[in-house]
């Protein structure tokens, strides 16, 4: 399939993989850390692990919405959908709907009766939304730069259709403030960062410029084909054995210098920056998005007063108050590792839980969750 | 988080549903021709062998590109028993209606049954009809069983797959899950994906009758490709390996998934079947295939290997190797 194939070359992939190993031989080892979970999963779907040299370390990092989005906000969308069962239907994309909460998932509380719909795009949830009149529709906003500017779009075109019933719980994220947090982490010694592909192409290459000039750390924006992955590295590689740090764009063809200024004034048009809470990773200063004041109308946790609420809990008869779970996530007691395995820190066999009581079916952190998740990448590629 | 209920996941045909045949429906009926968990159970009654089988279907919607709910219902049990090896003969077929639901429409999804039977050469022998109140299904459910006889010399098992046997499967791979999900979801691709649904027993047929030595054959319905493969080697001292170059999947499937973020190993097929063929006959049995209209694909996509036992590995296009598990849950979406 045309612009397809040219990218998947094995030919190309064959030659590329002998030019890293030339490029590395006798070298310590190298640490480069993917940093979203597109990248992560091509990474294990063409074995690329496989074709590189020992010496070379791959991590993955904390770039899948969903492993990131914190235990409160899915308790937080349950409690909606329980408290407004009447009123409320919930529309999500499709991968948050297996995400574990507290207690439960949407897909469990679906199953016991919950109004919940997966949507392909946020102009589904106002499909919805318009054929559901006597229905508040509730979109659950997660995401990156990537995807923040459809659900920006969607609240522009609600206003603009006067949709009075949509409205959306938002929980976005961006990319640059995670990646300073991981760079001050101790634990964490990296060499490079392959930067996401489509958050790059919202947000161009400026934004990481910091971190080869502060940090002295060099930064290659990739495409998420293998060839592109290959090329990454290969341009990675090069730099770091130069002892060089510059933020170059292997993506060329997509990402430029400015990125994509429409998307961007979408953003910031409707959204301003926040703390924000990632899943494992505790409030990280600046790193996520909310509704400007003039279109708090939209914002579900404005308009859904939860504070208050029980969330019944099939586990335990008398529930949990959600604000108390807001407060203590619970992620962390169990023994999940997912934070430490967000920040590189640890790999999903150093978990306890992994391949045992956590696999796909019944995902006990959020990286199992996902197909980008870390876990769930190595889980189903057979690195257990 | 245990499972108290019931999810969409324990029918997708991965790994919960095999996890509830295992842990429910197997130790409650417990007898030799369920153990065999085949398409069909093989029955010996007075010196034959009469091959059994049912199915249930919920599709949404009920017509897509390719066909509807009663195509599928009639094709999908003629090739349950098909690939047992038996010649399919009588089907039962089971209505659950929603009350309200147009006779015309009703109508046309008897017509394609009876259309189907027709060019399968089965009889739809007796039947049930029952109705229930708006809300209660959504529009038609059906249910057929059918009926078939494994004519002597025939003997399909996954014990007698040998280290070095081919796997072929008959055609591009995930025509009918896609085109279901794009009628449903109407996505507005201007997409030609049509679903493959189609009767396999005269295909089968001309293979079991050239005489080559067919070790085991399956239908890759729900799961896909991919949950067939991990069904024949799981338990076994034997494992398989594909190549990715080699498996056939037509561009707009294809292009589809790429957009969605599925992937074809995993998506339904309802005229398909993946056989596994002593390595000497291989390319006999493909040559058959590309001569049937139902076979024009067909391709050689992998072998029986010694390692690694009861895993399925994938060569991927650019040369890496990852295994392939079977599918956990549907498939959803993904967010970016």
């Amino acid at each position: 399939m045309k612009y397809i194939d040219e990218f998947r070359n094995g030919t190309i992939a064959i030659n590329l993989s002998g030019k890293i190993a030339d490029l590395v031989r006798g070298l310590d080892t190298i640490t480069l850390m993917e940093v979203c979970g597109s990248h992560t999963m091509n990474i294990y779907r063409y074995g690329l692990k496989k074709m590189l040299p020992s010496n070379i370390r791959l991590l993955s990092g904390p770039g899948c919405p969903v492993c990131v989005t914190p235990t409160s906000y899915i308790d937080t969308a349950i409690a909606i959908s329980q408290k407004y069962s009447q009123e409320v239907l919930i529309t999500t994309f499709g991968d948050l709907f297996r995400a574990p909460g507290s207690t439960s998932s949407l897909e469990k509380e679906k199953a016991r009766g919950a109004s919940v719909i997966v949507v392909y795009s946020t102009l589904d949830a106002l499909e919805v939304a318009k054929k559901n009149a006597g229905k508040k529709v509730v979109f659950l906003g997660i995401g990156f730069e990537t995807t923040t500017p459809t659900i920006a779009a969607s609240i522009i075109e609600a206003e603009k259709r006067n949709l009075i019933n949509y409205f959306v719980l938002t929980s976005h994220k961006v990319m640059p403030p995670v990646m300073e947090a991981l760079l001050r982490d101790k634990e964490l010694d990296l060499d490079g960062f392959l930067c996401p592909a489509h958050v790059s192409t919202i947000i161009g290459s400026k934004p990481y410029e910091f971190i080869a000039r502060d940090f002295r750390i060099p930064c290659v924006i990739a495409g998420f084909e293998p060839l592109d992955i290959l090329q990454g590295i290969y341009i990675l590689l090069e730099q770091i054995t130069r002892k060089e740090s510059s933020v170059r764009i292997q993506y060329s063809r997509v990402a430029k210098y400015e990125g994509n200024p429409t998307a961007l004034a979408l953003l910031d048009r409707v959204f301003e920056p926040c703390d924000a809470e990632w899943r494992g990773l505790g409030i990280i200063p600046g790193s996520g998005l909310k509704l400007r004041g003039q279109y708090e109308r939209f914002d579900a946790s404005v308009v859904f007063q939860i504070s208050d609420f029980v969330v019944s809990d099939q586990s335990n008869d008398f529930g949990f108050q959600i604000d108390t779970a807001i407060r203590n996530p619970q992620s962390a007691i169990n023994g999940c590792m997912c934070g430490d395995i967000l920040r590189g820190v640890k790999l999903p066999t150093d978990c306890k839980l992994f391949g045992k009581v956590c696999n796909p079916e019944n995902p006990v952190g959020a990286c199992m969750v996902s197909s980008e998740g870390t876990c769930a990448a190595w889980y189903k590629y057979g690195e257990n | 988080m245990k499972n108290d209920k019931i999810t969409l996941a324990h029918g997708s045909g991965g790994k919960l549903t095999h996890e509830l045949v295992k842990q429910l429906f197997l130790p409650s009926f417990n007898n030799k021709a369920l153990s065999q968990l085949g398409d069909s159970a093989i029955l010996p009654i007075h010196g034959m062998r009469i091959a059994f089988t049912t199915d249930s279907f919920v599709v949404k919607p009920l017509f897509f590109p390719g066909g509807d709910i009663g195509s599928l219902a009639v094709n999908g049990t003629i090739n349950d028993l098909a690939v047992v090896g038996a010649e399919p003969m009588f089907l039962s077929a089971g209505f659950i209606i929603e009350e309200g639901f147009g006779l015309s429409l009703l109508e046309k999804v008897v017509n394609s049954m009876k259309e189907a039977a027709t060019l399968a050469g089965v009889e739809i022998v007796t039947g049930d009809t029952k109705v229930v109140e708006k809300g209660s299904v959504d529009g038609l459910y059906m249910n057929t069983c059918g009926i078939g006889i494994v004519n002597n010399g025939i003997n399909l098992a996954t014990s007698l797959i040998e280290i070095g046997d081919k796997i072929i499967i008959s055609g591009t791979i995930g025509d009918h899950g896609m085109a279901v999900l794009s009628e449903r979801e109407s996505l507005g691709f201007n997409s030609q994906i049509t679903s493959d649904c189609a009767p396999l027993s005269g295909t089968i047929k001309k293979i079991l009758a050239s005489g080559a030595r067919i070790k085991f054959m399956r239908d890759p319905t729900r799961g896909g490709l991919a949950t067939t493969l991990n069904e024949i080697v799981n338990t076994q001292k034997y494992g398989i390996v594909i190549e990715e170059q080699a498996i056939p999947i037509n561009d707009g499937v294809r292009a589809l998934c790429e957009i969605l973020g599925y992937d074809p190993l995993y998506i339904a097929n309802e005229g398909k079947v993946v056989i596994v063929v002593s390595a000497h006959d291989a390319d006999k049995v493909c040559e058959i295939l590309k001569e049937d209209s139902l076979g024009r694909d067909a391709a050689i996509i992998g072998e029986v290997v010694i390692e690694p036992k009861g895993k399925v590995c994938l060569k991927t296009v650019i040369g890496g190797t990852r295994v392939i598990d079977m599918l956990v849950g549907d498939q959803l979406p993904r967010i970016c």
